[in-house]
């Protein structure tokens, strides 16, 4: 029982096996894709191990305090080098390895040709906000 | 309107309606409409008998809903061929279901769910709050749970070892939403405990109480993690502190030793002592010898470590340490401590910050990384 946020990026993660751009796929496979996605929440919630799933715009924009009185200084839309999250699904499993394997399936979800993507996903453990009380001289 | 006494009951009407012949999801439901009705209800009409009141609404709930489903006609049959419904004696019911709700053919997350709503009689929104999940996610869980568990025979006893991995994952989630879930863990313990005789169960219940005891010095109001020679005594809850105590002696004096009884015995020998100062670590280090043969577990081994740096001194805590695995969760943490209490600073605020990086949870990140940040400051100075 602990939750997981599985992490795609636009950009910023290593590429992918089958990386052809989206706009480069046919209507067809898109569709397929975004099916698979569906289906692939639609199933966690059937399990119980669904959160939440968003998706993100791809423009983003950095800001920062500049002193007093002053407006927040930004720079823009993202540049094309920087890490760029697409979007996330949080997940609430038993083990760390149920992690793993559903990032994996979400990482064979179907692109170019119907194949797989082979996308590199993030998983990161939450930070819990208390510890539990488990034995532990520390506490 | 009494909701601790609708908890109570949940089990007791739950077991008495499929001891009567209902499927464990249908009379679930029932319950669970019964429940509903007694808070509409009660208020303005209290029953004499709530039990009573309770096994003849969600009967009545069970049979409508086997009526209205016409494709459960055969088993309506069935269900009204059963001999008139007469007293059942709660008790024996209340423990089936416990074992039912640990079944091993469930995930530990469905165990606790199924445990929290079927033997603990929480809303599934209570549930998943405390969980921090969807309503709709806790309620496919706890509905797949009852699917898992629908063919299970009710009369056969579970096994104990389970149900008691179930209720310490409970205590151990603590508090977040309007449910306690430590008190809650406790309470359904300590029913346990009435309804089973078992040193194990004993030695839970009196484990959760030595921990529950400390918990409001725990943390510091806002919500750093205080260590235990840290902690105010003075704040700990001494009566739960006794209960736990006795229960653990009473477990003891049986002679049939696992290892719930010998971790409580480990948190006693923290409670009792007056100060930090006056713990007996040697007494501890002895504990945990036991547990390390009960458990054969690297954590507990990790412990030990620690009370044997207290018990003989940090260099003898390091040299235990030497013989562990250093990807042991909280293995870092141990090993700065000792470093620190050796006098080695710089070691310690290096070993303080990597632990930090593994930290498990915010809280205890935290503290680790003010450990290092405090020794980088005394050593700069």
């Amino acid at each position: 029982m602990a939750k997981y946020l599985l992490l795609k990026h636009y950009r910023g993660a290593p590429a992918s096996v089958n990386a052809a751009p989206m706009d480069q796929w046919t209507p067809e496979e898109i569709s397929a894709h975004v099916q698979y996605m569906h289906d692939f929440a639609a199933r966690l919630e059937e399990t119980g191990e669904f959160v939440d799933s968003q998706a993100l715009a791809p423009e983003g924009t950095f800001v920062r305090y500049d002193g007093e009185g002053r407006p927040p200084v930004t720079d823009g839309p993202f540049a094309e080098t920087k890490d760029l999250i697409a979007g996330w699904m949080v997940i609430d499993v038993d083990s760390y390895e149920r992690a793993i394997e559903l990032a994996g399936e979400l990482s064979a979800a179907p692109g170019a040709g119907g194949e797989p993507i082979h996308e590199w996903l993030e998983v990161r453990p939450f930070l819990a906000s208390s510890p539990t009380t488990t034995e532990c001289h520390l506490r | 309107m009494n909701e601790a006494l609708l908890r109570s009951l949940t089990p007791s009407v739950l077991g008495i309606l499929v001891r009567r012949g209902a499927d464990f999801a249908a009379a679930e439901d029932a319950v669970q409409d019964a429940l509903v009705e007694a808070v509409r209800v009660w208020p303005a009409d209290p029953p004499r008998d709530p039990k009573g009141w309770l096994v003849a609404v969600a009967w009545r709930r069970f049979l409508d809903a086997t009526r209205a489903d016409a494709a459960r006609r055969r088993r309506e049959d069935l269900v009204d061929g059963e001999p008139a419904p007469g007293p059942a004696s709660a008790v024996d019911d209340t423990l089936q279901l416990y074992f039912l709700c640990a079944h091993p053919s469930l995930t530990p997350s469905s165990a606790v769910a199924l445990t929290l709503r079927a033997v603990g009689g929480l809303t599934t929104r209570q549930i998943a709050q405390a969980y921090l999940v969807p309503e709709a996610t806790m309620a496919q869980r706890i509905s797949r749970a009852k699917r898992t568990v629908s063919g299970v025979r009710f009369d056969q006893p579970g096994d104990v070892a389970t149900v008691l991995r179930v209720l310490y994952l409970v205590f151990n989630e603590g508090y977040s939403g309007d449910v306690d879930l430590a008190a809650e863990s406790i309470r359904l313990t300590r029913q346990l405990a009435g309804a089973i005789d078992h040193p194990e169960v004993a030695g839970l219940l009196a484990l959760m109480l030595l921990h529950h005891a400390r918990r409001a010095t725990r943390t510091a109001p806002d919500g750093s993690l205080v260590p235990l020679a840290e902690q105010d005594r003075s704040r700990w809850d001494t009566e739960a502190i006794a209960e736990g105590v006795e229960i653990l002696q009473a477990a003891l004096a049986r002679d049939r030793l696992g290892e719930f009884q010998a971790q409580a015995a480990i948190a006693a020998l923290h409670a009792d002592a007056p100060t930090a100062e006056e713990t007996d670590w040697v007494q501890i280090v002895e504990w945990y010898d036991e547990l390390a043969r009960l458990t054969d577990s690297p954590v507990v081994r990790l412990n030990r470590a620690v009370a044997v740096g207290e018990a003989n001194g940090p260099r003898a805590g390091l040299a235990a340490l030497a013989a562990l695995n250093d990807s042991l969760p909280r293995h870092t943490a141990v090993a700065a401590y000792l470093h620190k209490r050796d006098g080695d600073l710089a070691t310690a605020a290096r070993l303080y910050a990597e632990a930090a990086q593994k930290a498990p949870n915010l809280a205890e990140r935290d503290y680790l990384t003010r450990q290092a940040a405090r020794l980088n400051a005394r050593r700069c100075r």
